[in-house]
């Protein structure tokens, strides 16, 4: 590696530990209006909100980083897309327990009838639980042990995405114009991903575009 | 048939307004004063002291002069009214579903400012024999307004104490003489994007509309109000006029209400037009039924400590008020009247 190449990497490392905790302050915010009940008429709701929404927001973030390379070249983008992915998880860990502890409370057992019951409920939950093994086999080392399944295993952050943004298009009463922007971000950016590919058929093999990901 | 409770909270129980408004001042000279021994001592006295003026109900905040600039005179106390803690009036009055003005809870306290609410006009229509037009001034002149601690229960699964104040809807509508045709009473609620930013958007098919059947309608617990908190209505809570009916889901209680309608024909309302499979005419809240949403079965209460740690409470059927009005609904299914 030459200087210059070393110079970037560093950068992006810096730029790394900054993103860290920026990306932990909205939990931290959130944390501070809890204990000051600052978070309005109905906190729990508020909180409830709010973690799902960040949930959602980091998983867009993450997912917007193959398309950011794809439209500038830049490679370096890819770096930051598993701190992302992993923050999303964070906030959904944390909206299910919000949702679990603070909301349900002593009514904790109602959650599996809710997630019977409720499709909203459902598809939140089926998300989380892609996001699971996403998050567990997030570590270098089961990337080099898991080979091109990790790849396939990974390909279902792209279900868990349309199911988050199901989950809250369902869950609104009649305005839908705020999930409708998140929902229409994840189709840009899932409709990315085909158009490239497209392109790139005629000249090799599907894969190519991704090799640049390890 | 006990339709009455005891009312709970008596005068004494308020904090006095003067106390109120002093509380910091009150609270800063504990702290700082000289003839208090130690800091310590006098940090937790003062913490002590603004925990217990938390813990009582928020009184109206009040002009300068110490009475509400916008108090209605002359209320007289109902015997209508429940034993649960107050929500506060910060809360009551900026955590509002009044899609008109938005659909987010603070966009009604946000947007419904620069409304004007008087002068303001109610139409009487339909199977009565003295129907017209009548100035809200007129509609109240004969009465005495009265208050009433009702709980609310939205359909979201959260819920409210509110004391209202207003006038029977009952009293209202016999002044009308609905005929013996009249089987349901239709409102109509303001449709003016221009005054109502919300309605710029088909949220729901504006204007809103509501109804109840007569009998609903006569029964002693439903309530027009005009006030809460022994003041006008703020904006955001329907003003100058809404319903309340608080044995049923919140979003039955329309407001801005600018036309009543006796109807032969069960009339449509805004929600069960937007979703029928999830909110019908009746929406009397019921445990049993839920929501394909929200479960019925327990609520978070808007507390006036805003605690995250507030446990849910148990939701009762008809919201509580089952031995007032659940004879109206005898021999119904309401799993399928919902």
């Amino acid at each position: 590696m030459n200087a210059t190449a070393t110079k970037r990497w560093d950068r992006i490392a810096w730029s790394k530990w900054l993103l860290f905790p920026a990306a932990l302050l909205p939990a931290l915010l959130l944390l501070q209006g809890a204990l000051q009940n600052t978070l309005g008429a109905d906190p729990v709701k508020a909180l409830t909100h709010a973690t799902g929404l960040w949930a959602l927001r980091f998983l867009l973030l993450s997912l917007a980083m193959t398309p950011f390379r794809l439209w500038t070249g830049w490679t370096g983008f890819i770096r930051y897309r598993r701190m992302l992915g992993l923050y999303a998880f964070f906030y959904a860990c944390l909206h299910l327990l919000v949702y679990l502890v603070l909301d349900l409370g002593t009514y904790w057992a109602d959650l599996l009838t809710d997630i019977q019951k409720r499709p909203y409920m459902t598809v939140g939950f089926g998300a989380w639980l892609i996001m699971l093994p996403l998050a567990i086999t997030s570590t270098r080392g089961m990337i080099r042990r898991m080979g091109r399944h990790w790849q396939r295993l990974h390909r279902l952050v792209y279900v868990a995405g349309i199911l988050a943004a199901l989950h809250f298009l369902w869950l609104v009463k009649a305005d839908l114009r705020e999930p409708g922007i998140y929902a229409g971000i994840l189709a840009v950016l899932l409709l990315a991903r085909l158009w490239p590919k497209r392109r790139a058929r005629g000249t090799g093999p599907v894969g190519a575009a991704t090799t640049s990901r390890k | 048939m006990p339709v009455f409770q005891d009312r709970h909270l008596k005068p004494s129980d308020l904090t006095d307004e003067r106390d109120f408004l002093n509380r910091r001042k009150l609270i800063a000279a504990m702290a700082v004063s000289p003839l208090l021994s130690a800091c310590g001592q006098a940090n937790s006295e003062a913490k002590a002291a603004e925990a217990a003026a938390a813990a009582k109900p928020n009184p109206v905040p009040v002009s300068p002069e110490g009475v509400p600039a916008d108090a209605i005179p002359g209320l007289k106390t109902s015997p209508f009214s429940t034993t649960d803690a107050l929500t506060s009036w910060g809360d009551v009055t900026s955590y509002n579903n009044y899609y008109e003005f938005g659909t987010d809870k603070s966009d009604p306290a946000q947007n419904a400012g620069a409304f004007k609410a008087r002068p303001w006009s109610i139409t009487v229509a339909g199977e009565c024999e003295a129907p017209g037009t009548i100035d809200l001034e007129d509609l109240l002149k004969p009465v005495a307004l009265e208050e009433r601690i009702y709980r609310m229960r939205c359909v979201e699964a959260w819920s409210m104490v509110i004391p209202w104040d207003g006038i029977s809807l009952a009293e209202v509508l016999k002044r009308f003489k609905p005929t013996s045709k009249a089987k349901y009473v239709r409102f109509v609620g303001l449709k003016d994007a221009d005054r109502m930013p919300g309605q710029r958007w088909p949220v729901l098919d504006w204007p809103y509309q509501e109804g109840l059947r007569i009998d609903e309608a006569m029964h002693p617990l439903a309530f027009l109000a005009v006030g809460v908190y022994s003041r006008w209505l703020p904006n955001q809570n329907g003003a100058p006029l809404r319903l309340v009916v608080p044995w049923k889901y919140g979003f039955k209680g329309i407001k801005g209400i600018v036309r009543i309608e006796f109807t032969e024909k069960q009339p449509p309302t805004s929600w069960n037009d937007s979703a029928p499979d999830e909110y019908g005419f009746f929406a009397n809240v019921n445990p049993a039924v839920d929501h394909p949403r929200w479960s019925q079965a327990s609520e978070r209460r808007i507390a006036s400590d805003r605690s995250v740690f507030n446990a849910r409470i148990a939701t009762l059927p008809f919201n509580g008020y089952a031995e007032q009005v659940a004879s109206l609904y005898s021999g119904m299914d309401l799993s399928r009247f919902y």
